[in-house]
């Protein structure tokens, strides 16, 4: 139950960081520094709406870390009729330059908030798919066996479970929500599909000569599982990860639009819009507002991820 | 071919049982007493009476012993009766998985309707404006939740234009065309995602396709390149759509939830979401099992179909 | 749009008479823009071809033949490609042609043949199918009329029990049978130009040699002109009665088959010959037997384009291109500074062997090692089965 189930859009394989042709042993800071200049310089081969996308998820992740740091950012919790200093349902005007909402809260500050809640979402549940999904994978495809065997029935056991109903099911059960308790819950859910192309990808990587070599040589079992299964393993965990940043993204906001994301009054793009949805004919700006940054946030992670395979594509096609 | 559907049968039923025992298991152990869905608030603090109804309905056997029980009713087609209205479990589910089967089977049939034969042609014109032009919009049909899409729906076609309700459901029982207007909305919300999807790995598949010899040597028989495209790149090419069809049915299973929730349509989803909100755990069980089971049994089918499109299969089993 | 049904009128070609010219191509070129580079994969490539007759293109892997053959017949290479120069057929240009009107002219008057039986015939579709509907798209006969007719071509190219093969699947079939069905289709609609691209590497030795033959046969009972390309010079022998040898995307020899047997002129067609198998070593003799390999098309040498690989390779060799001439008869045409068996090609043998050169000592090598063995190739005799 994860990504792969709620979108499988297939082609998640490949290995787009690749610096070179056989880059099969990252090899420390040079490694680092190379990927640092392969990635300027791939920034400036984009098409210009790829560019557009990868400008706006800047600063949609400055915004949402540095949300605190805004000057005259307003509260996005305040809700300013109650102390008669604002209105709700308010166009734009200078303070609240997106207007407020049903409550007079400003839109922009929820935006920004909200945000922050998609966002550390999305990455703490790829940081998580890959922590827990790459180490299990790339023992089952190293180590085999039973474990394998085992390790595999239960992730596909796992994946023919809809993600979204486990979510709505364990967030309602547990009726305390807060960031830290959906990405530990998300977590259960994503690990299914990491640790399945990890293991395809050890799998792969076992095979290779220089993993032989080192077995040769006398390096023990964990050493290799560590210095050249997991390295190999990464590429191939990043690449899928971009694909699966959007799909987080989307879930959490409709965990949100249920009501089960993270607890009023916290801002989250999924709660503004069902908030909102109820006074659509009164005032549609709170609805639109959410649903526009959600798209295009998730429109340009798409829009990189594509990108992204088709260079790689074109590289090995290359080759 | 026999030896696929014992396989898939003996899936079926390992699956089944690891899915319930953990719902059954997450029931209990996660916060919440399920005895509470079963008397009213106020009643809750009589220690007395909260025991009596546990007594009444098993609550204090060990997990096991419930759930082994549980298990053995469920076999025998009991899914036991719902903590909150008393009904049969079985009773509701009937009346309301028609509702949610038909909802998915438009989205579905009206997915591949128009995704075929767009992913079909774009990839005949791979690289030109008009591919570039539907690739771009299968990327933004995948930009859309399903609930954004609804509510624009909503806004347009029920709440501005009037032309289809905002909310509810008529049965096919109320006349056709009531029950297509209720439907039409929230399946083409469904449908949009499932558009995009389909139609970029038909697309992908048919230019894979499209690079075959066999396709270059019915080109150099002089055939049109419409029946070169349709006869000869599409059916190959609609292998993986079918799986993709299959595999995408625990996205649509979770998207309706969402869309019965906001259409609030009668659905299965609407009443899983609402048992679990009521920790009306019998009727929490019984959908999941039954969520799972179709699942499985639609990727089970799926492969069938595969069979049927791809003869060399079929012939060689 | 490319999408269209109407059949386009096609100029049946004038009842001409046996040995007018059907195909003259002249100083064609080819080349694909690559990341890379250019890649010249046919470099001014000419020859003529009369009714009936025969010609066999032969040249090592990535010489350009098929992409000679495609270039004429019109059939996409690849979206970065330039085609230049001229090709008659019938009197009509056929580079000029628009593709509709090149759709009207495949499969009906110029057919082809792929290497690859296994991958030619579309695996979903039952291979009376795939003759079917060539047949219903050129001629106005009705389902069952047609099925007779693909029935009887099956039988004509000898498919066994061919009712109930019909239905069958291509992966159901041996590769012979599969080549087979190919060529059923190909002739389903009489051409009068077949092109054969390596139409038996596939497959078996002696599978080989029996669709070779019924190629052959078919060409002379249907008075068809056929070029058949290959890249060993024992399937044309005594099958087609012309012969071009590519190089590197040029035609390096060009003469009627038996003189080139006969009387080799070019160095490379020379190596060739000593590649052909040979029936008294088990396997095929590889075509490594010439050191080295062919050239990549985006980076040519200068001069001679076989300089590199060579045995006889002089100074003058690395500096000019020889052009294709005239060499004894008008017929018999070399593009060679030292064509073998002349004074200057010994010397400059001798030379290379005293220099050491590694392919002339691999020359000298396998010669001595033929002594006492038979000498010339096992040529087949082309008898028809
Ligand atoms: N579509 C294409 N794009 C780029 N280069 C091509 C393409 N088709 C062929 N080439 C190149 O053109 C050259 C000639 O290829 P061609 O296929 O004609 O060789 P061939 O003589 O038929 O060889 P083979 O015996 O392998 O069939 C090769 O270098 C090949 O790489
Ligand atoms: S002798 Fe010179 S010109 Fe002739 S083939 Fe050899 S290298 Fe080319
Ligand atoms: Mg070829």
């Amino acid at each position: 139950m994860s990504e792969s189930s709620v979108r499988p859009s297939g082609q998640t394989s490949g290995a787009p960081f690749e610096t070179s042709s056989g880059r099969l042993r990252p090899g420390g800071r040079a490694w680092t520094r190379s990927t640092a200049r392969a990635f300027q310089g791939a920034v400036g081969k984009m098409p210009w709406l790829t560019k557009i996308c990868f400008l706006w998820l800047i600063l949609v992740i400055l915004a949402a870390a540095l949300a605190d740091l805004i000057p005259g950012l307003a509260d996005p919790n305040y809700q300013g009729f109650v102390f008669g200093d604002g209105k709700t349902n308010e166009g734009p005007t200078a303070s609240h330059w997106l207007g407020t909402d049903n409550v007079s809260r400003d839109i922009l500050a929820r935006l920004i908030y909200g945000a922050r809640v998609s966002l550390i979402f999305a990455f703490s549940l790829v940081a998580a798919g890959i922590i827990i999904g790459g180490t299990l994978g790339s023992i089952a495809g190293y180590f085999r066996g039973p474990l394998e065997t085992f390790l595999m029935a239960l992730v596909d056991t796992w994946l023919s479970f809809p993600a979204l109903i486990g979510l709505v099911f364990v967030t309602t059960m547990l009726g305390m929500r807060n960031l830290l308790v959906l990405v530990l819950v998300g977590s259960i859910f994503v690990w299914p599909s990491y640790t399945r192309i990890a293991r395809a990808t050890a799998l792969s990587v076992s095979g290779q000569d220089f993993v032989t070599a080192a077995r040769a040589i006398g390096t023990s079992r964990r050493q290799i599982l560590v210095r050249e299964i997991f390295p190999n393993v990464l590429p191939a965990m990043l690449a899928y990860s971009l694909v699966g940043l959007p799909v987080l993204i989307i879930l959490e906001s409709t965990l949100s639009f249920l009501g089960l994301g993270v607890e009023i009054p916290t801002a989250s793009w999924g709660g503004m819009i069902n908030q909102a949805r109820q006074d659509l004919l009164i005032n549609i700006w709170p609805a639109v507002w959410p649903a526009a940054m959600l798209f295009m946030t998730v429109y340009s992670f798409n829009n990189l991820a594509d990108w992204v395979r088709k260079q790689a594509a074109a590289r090995s096609a290359a080759i | 071919m026999q030896k696929m559907i014992v396989g898939r049968l003996t899936r079926l039923v390992v699956t089944v049982l690891v899915v319930s025992f953990v719902t059954f298991v997450g029931v209990n152990v996660l916060p919440g007493d399920p005895v509470n869905a079963l008397i009213p608030i106020d009643a809750q603090q009589d220690r007395e009476f909260v025991e009596q109804i546990r007594e009444e309905w098993g609550l204090n056997d060990p997990m096991v012993v419930r759930y082994g029980r549980w298990l053995g009713d469920a076999v025998q087609g009991d899914l036991g009766r719902s903590l909150v209205t008393g009904q049969p479990v079985t009773d509701e589910i009937t009346h309301r998985l028609p509702i949610t089967l038909e909802l998915m089977a438009v989205a579905v049939g009206f997915s591949l309707l128009i995704a075929v034969p767009l992913g079909a042609f774009s990839g005949y014109r791979e690289g030109r404006r008009s591919d570039r032009l539907v690739s771009g919009l299968a990327q933004a049909g995948l930009s859309l939740p399903v609930f954004v899409t609804g509510l624009i729906l909503i806004y347009v076609f029920a709440l501005r234009l009037q032309w289809f309700p905002a909310v509810g459901w008529n049965r096919l029982s109320d006349g056709l065309g009531p029950n297509l207007k209720s439907v039409a909305l929230p399946a083409l919300s469904l449908a949009v995602t499932e558009i995009a999807v389909y139609t970029r790995v038909l697309r992908s598949d048919m230019i894979a396709t499209l690079k075959e010899n066999y396709i270059l040597s019915a080109r150099a028989k002089g055939l049109t390149d419409r029946f070169v495209l349709f006869r000869h790149g599409l059916r190959p090419s609609l292998l993986t759509l079918v799986t993709v069809v299959g595999l995408n049915i625990g996205f649509l299973i979770g998207g309706s939830l969402v869309i019965e929730y906001l259409f609030a349509i009668p659905g299965l989803g609407k009443r899983l979401f609402s048992a679990i909100q009521q920790r009306d755990f019998m009727m929490v069980q019984a959908i999941t099992v039954l969520i799972t089971v179709f699942y499985v049994i639609v990727n089970t089918a799926t492969d069938l179909v595969y069979m049927v499109v791809d003869p060399r299969i079929r012939r060689t089993n | 749009m490319a999408i269209s049904q109407e059949p386009v009128d096609t100029s049946t070609p004038s009842e001409s008479m046996e040995g007018s010219e059907i195909l003259r191509v002249e100083d064609l070129h080819t080349s694909f823009f690559l990341p890379i580079g250019e890649l010249q994969a046919v470099r001014g490539v000419s020859f003529t071809l009369k009714r009936g007759q025969s010609l066999g293109i032969v040249g090592e892997s990535g010489s350009g033949k098929t992409v000679l053959a495609r270039s004429i017949m019109g059939l996409t290479l690849a979206k970065h490609v330039e085609i230049s120069g001229k090709a008659f057929f019938n009197g009509r240009d056929l580079l000029t042609l628009s593709r509709r009107e090149m759709r009207s002219l495949w499969g009906t008057e110029i057919a082809m043949i792929f290497q690859d039986p296994m991958t030619s015939l579309n695996p979903m579709v039952k291979i009376g199918r795939q003759v079917i509907e060539h047949l219903r798209q050129h001629k106005n006969v009705d389902r069952r009329e047609a099925k007779q007719i693909a029935l009887d071509l099956l039988n004509e190219v000898r498919i066994p029990e061919a009712e109930s093969r019909i239905d069958r699947l291509p992966h159901e079939l041996s590769g012979g049978m599969r080549q087979r069905v190919s060529i059923a289709s190909a002739l389903a609609c009489e051409p009068s130009l077949l092109f054969a691209d390596e139409p038996t590497t596939a497959l078996d030795v002696t599978v080989q040699h029996q669709i070779l033959n019924l190629l052959s046969r078919e060409q002379r009972q249907r008075n068809m002109t056929m070029v058949l390309v290959t890249h060993d010079l024992g399937v044309i022998a005594g099958r087609t009665d012309e012969t071009l040898v590519m190089y590197a995307g040029k035609v390096v020899e060009q003469a009627p088959t038996a003189e080139i047997f006969d009387n080799t002129q070019h160095p490379y067609t020379e190596a060739l010959m000593r590649s052909i198998p040979r029936t008294s070593q088990p396997s095929h003799t590889p075509l490594a037997a010439i050191t080295g390999r062919p050239p990549v098309a985006t980076h040519l040498p200068k001069g001679c384009a076989f300089s590199p690989r060579c045995p006889y390779v002089q100074p003058r060799c690395h500096e000019e291109d020889p052009s294709l001439v005239s060499i004894g008869t008008s017929e018999h045409k070399a593009a060679c500074w030292y064509p073998v068996g002349s004074d200057a090609n010994r010397e400059a043998f001798e030379r290379n062997l005293s220099d050491r050169l590694p392919q002339t000592l691999a020359v000298a090598e396998a010669l001595d090692a033929d002594q006492g063995s038979e000498t010339s190739a096992d040529v087949p005799d082309g008898e028809l089965t």
